[in-house]
């Protein structure tokens, strides 16, 4: 048994977080709204993002499902907008979401995303009304039908929530290390150092089920990691705030864009209620 | 990343399931919790079958993924677990094989390996717990040995063991933490006196020890004079890094049980509950994961399990409090019935947060040591 990523998966791993923070950066966070950068698109079409499964006899990149959650843990760090998770379970059965040609979105639970961006949408969307999303890089839809996409939409959503909840633990670390308050860091006060603890107990959790989920594709245990990952985003998002203060209050910090696209996920895929029935179930 | 193992490892598995079903059969039945002789005698008896099968060593196995089979396999066929050997086998074994000298690791290992002779650990005192470093144990050098006097507490199965791993202090003029030593003190020397501990489950798990001018040869001693607290850190990595990984077994089944139960007397109709179990589920499978990745980091790495043990302890302690919360719940009114085995775990479950460390220890094990932020002072 050898359950940590291999050389490859290390590589991957890498080049696509070069591939993020060369082409969006903090300041493209900042700009992005609710218009989709279609280049971009284009460009992680490019990469292999959303081939990335897709068997190289159809012309993708032949990976499985762990090389999948490493990049989508890669795009929830960033907080990358866009349909990523329908618009990669779509390549090789709508034409150009393969190369990032065309962006494509579902519905899922009663919402659908990016719909006005989005050049093909999966699902009876007829009836969708514009919701002003909590999430300023998110815009929403409600539709009256639920449908619910499967396990591996559920666990790509979960891998973006790893990523967010690894990135505010960072975060919140960093800033421990540096803000002085009563004559040192705040980071040696205790109260503050147990929050960032438990920020990391949560995301490394987290990261086990999620990643054991992407080897093993056992629903059940997708639920698991979906329900520990949404913990670990919102949770993380939450407590960094905390330690970032009044800072943490302002929209020029991240963590606010952090903590609402991790409500948003947490809505996507598969909600804890639903899970943690299916977890019951299984039992 | 692979959660398969080798066919040799899988051999391994196959081997040790014929012979559980073949051992277990014969096994006596369970003491009584208060009948410590008899317990230690359970304990040493399978240790000794394990170690006549050639499973003894299996904890200090140069593959720790053959540990999780033999845990995973043990634990599921419903073997005891090591009992009153804990300390022997997991961590003053571990340290003398890390440690100790040729002639100590001749002495004293193949003994723990046959159940022969039972260790407890001399850690804390009364006024040294969390701040173990500041224990005042005192050991003066007279010719060949140590005389030592002092008291420790909380030490488990002090009753019934044969050896202590104990703290002394042998400079007591150096800042804390540079003159402690770590000897193997024979339980049945003179000027030990134990007195039994009643713990809130009823039973006597640990006691007081107290130490009157006992005399410890100095070739028990582990690691250099004043080196004791390296020593310790590598004794606590053990405790931390693997004691409790065959507990997360135990807990699926437990969890397993109580949904049994729940659908049988009704309370499965409540959907709170319900969800309860079902989030208990996500919890107990992830963290036997979380073991597999953090076993799988230590073989990349090699040697002794690093703080990853603090991040898994954190967690699991909590959760297996909320597991048996939970059992409260299913159970009603019978889980205020001392005879109900899930009560007695409920209350046992309660030092799972205090022992090898409290969780506000290990918070600041994993912020000071894992995120490198800065001590308190
Ligand atoms: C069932 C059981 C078995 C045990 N077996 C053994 C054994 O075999 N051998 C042995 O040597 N010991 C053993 N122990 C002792 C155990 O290691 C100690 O109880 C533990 O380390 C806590 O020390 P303490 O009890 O002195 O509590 P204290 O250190 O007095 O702590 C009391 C409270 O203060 C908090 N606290 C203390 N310092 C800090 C700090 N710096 N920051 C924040 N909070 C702090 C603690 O978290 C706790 O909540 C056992 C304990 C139990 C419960």
């Amino acid at each position: 048994m050898h359950f940590q990523p291999t050389e490859d998966q290390r590589a991957l791993r890498t080049g696509v977080r070069e591939l993020l923070e060369a082409r969006f950066g903090r300041e493209a966070l900042r700009a992005s709204g609710a218009r989709l950068d279609r280049a971009l698109w284009r460009e992680l079409g490019d990469a292999g993002f959303f081939a990335l499964r897709l068997p190289e006899s159809q012309g993708g990149v032949g990976l499985g499902l762990p090389e999948a959650v490493l990049a989508f843990e890669e795009a929830g760090r960033v907080l990358l907008p866009g349909p990523l998770v329908a618009t990669h379970l779509a390549a090789g059965t709508v034409a150009g979401a393969a190369t990032g040609e065309s962006v494509v979105t579902r519905v899922d639970g009663g919402l659908v995303a990016w719909l006005e961006e989005a050049d093909v949408v999966l699902g009876d969307a007829a009836d969708a009304v514009p919701v002003r999303s909590v999430d300023p890089l998110t815009p929403l839809h409600r539709v009256a039908s639920v449908e619910r996409p499967g396990p591996e939409a559920v666990l790509l959503t979960a891998a973006e929530q790893l990523g967010s909840a690894a990135r505010t633990t960072e975060l919140a670390v960093r800033y421990a290390k540096e803000r002085e308050q009563f004559g040192r860091p705040i980071g040696g006060f205790q109260a503050v150092k147990h929050l960032c603890a438990q920020m990391l107990v949560r995301t490394e959790l987290a990261r086990a089920a999620v990643y054991a989920a992407a080897v093993t594709g056992d629903p059940v245990e997708t639920a698991g990691a979906k329900l520990l990952a949404d913990e670990a985003a919102v949770q993380g998002a939450r407590d960094c705030l905390q330690v970032y203060g009044g800072m943490g209050f302002t929209w020029e910090a991240d963590v606010h864009l952090h903590l609402k696209r991790a409500w948003v996920r947490a809505e996507l895929g598969q909600p804890a209620a639903q899970a943690e029935e299916l977890l019951a179930a299984a039992l | 990343m692979d959660l398969t193992c080798t066919e040799e490892e899988e051999a391994f598995r196959a081997r040790l399931r014929d012979w559980l079903t073949a051992a277990l059969p014969g096994l006596p039945p369970k003491p009584p919790p208060q009948d410590w002789p008899g317990r230690r005698a359970y304990d040493t008896a399978w240790q000794r079958a394990l170690f006549e099968a050639g499973y003894a060593d299996v904890h200090w196995d140069a593959s720790p993924t053959r540990r999780l089979i033999f845990l995973e396999e043990t634990e599921k066929a419903g073997a005891p677990y090591v009992g009153a050997n804990f300390v022997g086998l997991l961590h003053a074994g571990p340290t003398i094989a890390a440690e100790g000298t040729t002639e100590q690791r001749a002495r004293w290992l193949t003994p723990i390996l046959r159940g022969d002779e039972i260790w407890c650990q001399g850690f804390s005192e009364p006024g040294a717990g969390s701040d173990l470093a500041s224990l005042r144990t005192r050991a003066v050098r007279d010719g060949d040995s140590y005389v030592v006097t002092g008291s420790k507490i909380w030490t488990s199965h002090a009753e019934v063991a044969d050896w202590c791993e104990l703290l002394v202090r042998t400079d007591p003029e150096a800042p804390k933490h540079r003159g402690i030593t770590w000897l193997a003190m024979p339980m049945d020397a003179p000027g030990i006196t134990v007195r039994p501990l009643r713990t809130l489950a009823g039973s006597t798990e640990f006691a007081e020890v107290f130490l009157d001018e006992v005399r410890v040869p100095a070739v028990n001693r582990v690691g250099e004079e004043n080196d004791g607290w390296r020593v310790t850190m590598v004794t606590l990595s053990f405790e931390r890094g693997t004691a409790f990984v065959g507990e997360v077994v135990a807990c699926r089944r437990t969890l397993a049980e109580l949904a049994r139960t729940a659908r049988k007397n009704g309370r499965w109709d409540d959907a709170v509950l319900r969800r309860r179990l079902g989030r208990l589920n996500a919890e107990f499978t992830a963290l036997w994961r979380l073991t597999q990745w953090n076993v799988s980091e230590a073989e990349a790495t090699g040697g002794v399990p690093g703080t990853g043990g603090s991040v898994f302890k954190l967690r699991y302690s909590h959760a297996r409090q909320e597991l048996y919360d939970t059992a409260a719940e299913v159970l009603g009114p019978d889980a205020l019935d001392l005879s109900r085995e899930w009560t007695l775990d409920r209350l046992s479950s309660l030092s799972y947060t205090i022992a090898a460390g409290t969780s506000q220890i290990q918070r600041n094990i994993v912020a000071e040591r894992i995120l490198g932020l800065p001590k308190e002072r």
